[in-house]
């Protein structure tokens, strides 16, 4: 008997992976086949389930049974229980947090009840490094179908059909962008995948090709007889070791089963797939900057036109697409433009994967529809704002991006309300902050990171985005005037109409969209000089109230500037010119006598 | 490994791993399914479930029946083994015992396709919790 009839499935997605997953892999191993039951029963090892939260993540089958939180010592546990004889371990279940009462199948989850996997339909369902459960979930059928049934150009009528567009964050159709590239005349065209996944917090990419490498793969050969390339380039960072080697390992494998090479499928078509490895610079997941690392050179953006579609690597047309956008590909052949169109919005169709992250119960991986709302993602699925805190905004589109308030809770999110929003979809990173943020620090926080990642070739970017992160420091620090907000806005204005690429042209995007939905929180910076969420410790005042010390010396003894002076037995004083604001004193204090303000 | 050369040979192939990962797609929608738990204690076990339980699996896939097929622990009809329980989707579960391979054929050929019980069935007298 060749058929397993239970199948373990624990999850090798990186996040699972640094809490010992391949260790409770080798423990199942091990405790079955002490009894006996390696030939019953398969463990894999499969691509994210995306409820991070709870990881390591353990899916037994057919039963569905969802363990969360699994340690290498819990496996004979499972074994013994579950396994053997049939009880589910309680403990380890998944808990709803509401009712506490314990979830034993995954269909139950609030986390899983309103997503739709599409781009992430394999992960956590097959072992990304086995080409046949791929094959087994019509895995290279859509490759099939469009060489042996259909022309480039029905292909590409499909894809225009369907309405997906470019996951990557600009949004622009994918169908529209094929169809340049093919009527782009040249002896030599390119596939690029761009996996050059860089927004703080986002790993939605990373995942994909970590858990289900294969659909890109499918998806880069059928993008090349589109539009008449016979070579694929995946431009991949070298800080993602895992998804590489998952990656190599799939093309490796297609290869060795001929949907990679030549004559593919017997229908005379060509295609092979390289990866070029990235340093992790954030400008180079903007096309132009990509192509030109892969060619050697700096990785610098240069002005568009001409666009890659005309002339890309090396010179040549190329088409290069996100991740995300070449995963959804292989399911609108096999299911239909229609299908696919029947998903979302007016203008924005299928599905988006989201990074959850931040102040947020189920910190994880999500797919939902497009025209899903922010209070749905936020409390349906991520299981509501940490700690019961209070939501204060949610930043999405990551540096580029902006922050979404309160008041877009029920916003049905596709592209062009969060533009309208003053935010943009971005590649998926979902930042989530509670009341303890401070909103002005928060653009600082980006804009140093764009501040880091500026190549320095355009003057807007370069110095503007210098000065712009100085006086939000000077507001932080408590230095900031009046003027200097609309002076935010000016240079802010600048910096978008005269930067050379997509990276100064979004970068001040953070800070128009607090000052629009915060100026509150800026003002009060400047004007009373006081941080509302009380992050900017410049702004605080510690103050020693003489009625409540009692003179026990414990705040002087424990100050590591040696600013607070007093006798013994009498109240203390702290002096202001001193004082770092490091908070010692207050955690100190028995008596409560340290006030902040 | 031969290389796929046509898209008929990609077909076969699919259709041949299909099977492996079928059981997990199960998991996905088992209440539409017919569901049998196999009692499977150290009483159960000794009295044959296991090869009751290999046979349903095989009966059922060779006659192309989607099932979903699990072990559980002991139900407490030690004088009855192997028991199992077979849920046909949208009726409440039924209780057999003494399944060996020719009952377990019965069973398939008359409760499952047919929708008529047969004999041996153990009434049960408690009810479970939910989980």
């Amino acid at each position: 008997m060749a058929e397993y009839n239970m199948h373990i499935l624990v999850c090798g997605g990186t996040g699972c992976k640094a809490s010992q997953s391949e260790l409770i892999k080798t423990n199942f191993k091990t405790r079955l086949n002490e009894f006996g039951l390696t030939d019953e029963i398969q463990v894999v090892l499969t691509g994210c389930f995306g409820f991070c939260e709870k990881g390591p993540i353990v899916k037994i089958l057919p039963d569905n049974t969802f363990y969360t939180q699994v340690t290498p010592e819990d496996v004979s546990e499972i074994v013994e229980e579950h396994i053997i004889k049939g009880r589910k371990v309680e403990r380890l279940l998944y808990k709803d947090p509401e009712t506490k009462a314990a979830i034993g199948d995954a269909k139950g989850m609030d986390f899983y009840k309103k997503q739709i996997r599409i781009a992430l339909r394999n992960c956590g369902f097959i072992n990304p490094e086995n080409i046949e459960e791929y094959i087994g979930r019509d895995g290279y059928a859509a490759l099939g179908t469009c060489l042996s049934e259909k022309t480039p150009d029905e292909v590409i009528q499909m894809i225009k059909d369907s309405g997906l567009r470019g996951r990557g964050g600009g949004g622009f159709p994918t169908g529209l962008k094929w169809d340049l590239t093919r009527k782009s005349e040249s002896d030599q065209k390119y596939v690029v995948c761009n996996a050059d996944e860089g927004d703080p917090g986002a790993f939605m990419d990373r995942s994909i090709l970590e858990g289900d490498p294969h659909s890109v793969l499918e998806a880069m050969a059928i993008c090349g007889y589109c539009i008449g390339a016979d070579k694929g380039l995946v431009y991949i960072r070298a800080e993602y070791p895992l998804a590489i080697e998952r990656l190599k390992i799939a093309i490796n494998q297609a290869r060795e089963y001929g949907l990679l090479g030549n004559d593919i499928l017997g229908a005379g078509f060509n295609f092979d797939v390289e990866i070029r490895y990235g340093a992790g610079a954030f400008v180079c997941g903007e096309e132009t900057a990509l192509i030109h690392s892969m060619e050697g050179k700096r990785g610098e953006p240069t002005v568009k036109p001409p666009f890659p579609a005309e002339k890309g690597y090396n010179g040549k047309p190329t088409n290069v697409n996100n991740v995300e956008t070449f995963a959804n590909i292989p399911v609108i052949i096999n299911k239909g433009a229609e299908w696919f169109a029947s998903i979302g919005t007016a203008n924005s169709k299928g599905t988006k994967v989201f990074a959850l992250a931040g102040k947020i119960n189920n910190v994880g991986l999500i797919e939902v529809p497009m025209g899903i709302t922010l209070r749905e993602i936020i409390y349906d699925i991520g299981g509501g704002i940490k700690d019961g805190r209070e939501f204060k905004a949610v930043q999405t589109g990551g540096p580029s991006g902006g922050c979404l308030t309160k008041s877009f809770l029920d916003t049905p999110i596709d592209y062009d309300n969060l533009v309208a929003a003053g935010s943009m979809m971005g590649s998926g990173g979902m930042i989530v902050l509670d009341d303890t943020d401070c909103m002005v620090a928060i653009a600082k926080f980006y804009l140093e990171f764009t501040l880091d990642e500026s190549c320095g070739k355009c003057a807007p970017c370069r110095i503007g985005n210098k000065r712009l992160h100085e006086i939000l420091e000077k507001i932080t620090v408590g230095d900031g005037k009046i003027e200097d907000l609309d002076r935010l806005r000016m240079l802010s204005t600048v910096i978008k109409d005269t930067s050379l690429c997509g990276l100064g042209q979004t970068s001040p995007n953070p800070v128009l969209s607090t000052l629009d939905h915060f100026y509150d929180e800026y003002l009060a910076h400047v004007t009373s000089h006081k941080c509302v969420a009380g992050q900017c410790k410049a702004l605080m005042h510690y103050s020693i109230d003489a009625e409540r010390c009692t003179g026990c010396t414990l705040c002087f003894r424990n100050c590591p500037v040696g600013a607070i002076s007093g006798e013994r037995r009498a109240p203390h004083y702290i002096d202001q010119s001193l004082c770092i604001k490091c908070g010692v004193c207050f955690e100190k204090c028995k008596f409560d006598a340290v006030l902040i303000a | 490994m031969n290389k796929i050369k046509s898209l008929a040979d990609l077909k076969k192939l699919q259709s041949d791993v299909q099977s492996k990962i079928k059981l997990r797609e199960k998991g996905d929608h088992s209440e539409n399914l017919v569901q049998i738990k196999v009692s499977m204690a150290t009483c159960g076990i000794a009295s044959g479930a296991k090869e009751t339980m290999t046979y349903f699996i095989e009966e059922l896939d060779h006659q192309g029946i989607d099932a979903v097929i699990t072990q559980t622990g002991c139900m407490g009809y030690c004088y009855a083994e192997p028991t199992i329980e077979l849920t046909m989707p949208g009726q409440p579960p039924v209780v057999y015992g003494f399944v060996t391979k020719a009952k377990a054929l019965e069973i398939i050929e008359k409760h499952i396709k047919l929708n008529e019980m047969v004999d041996g069935i153990i009434p049960v007298t408690y009810n479970s919790i939910e989980n």
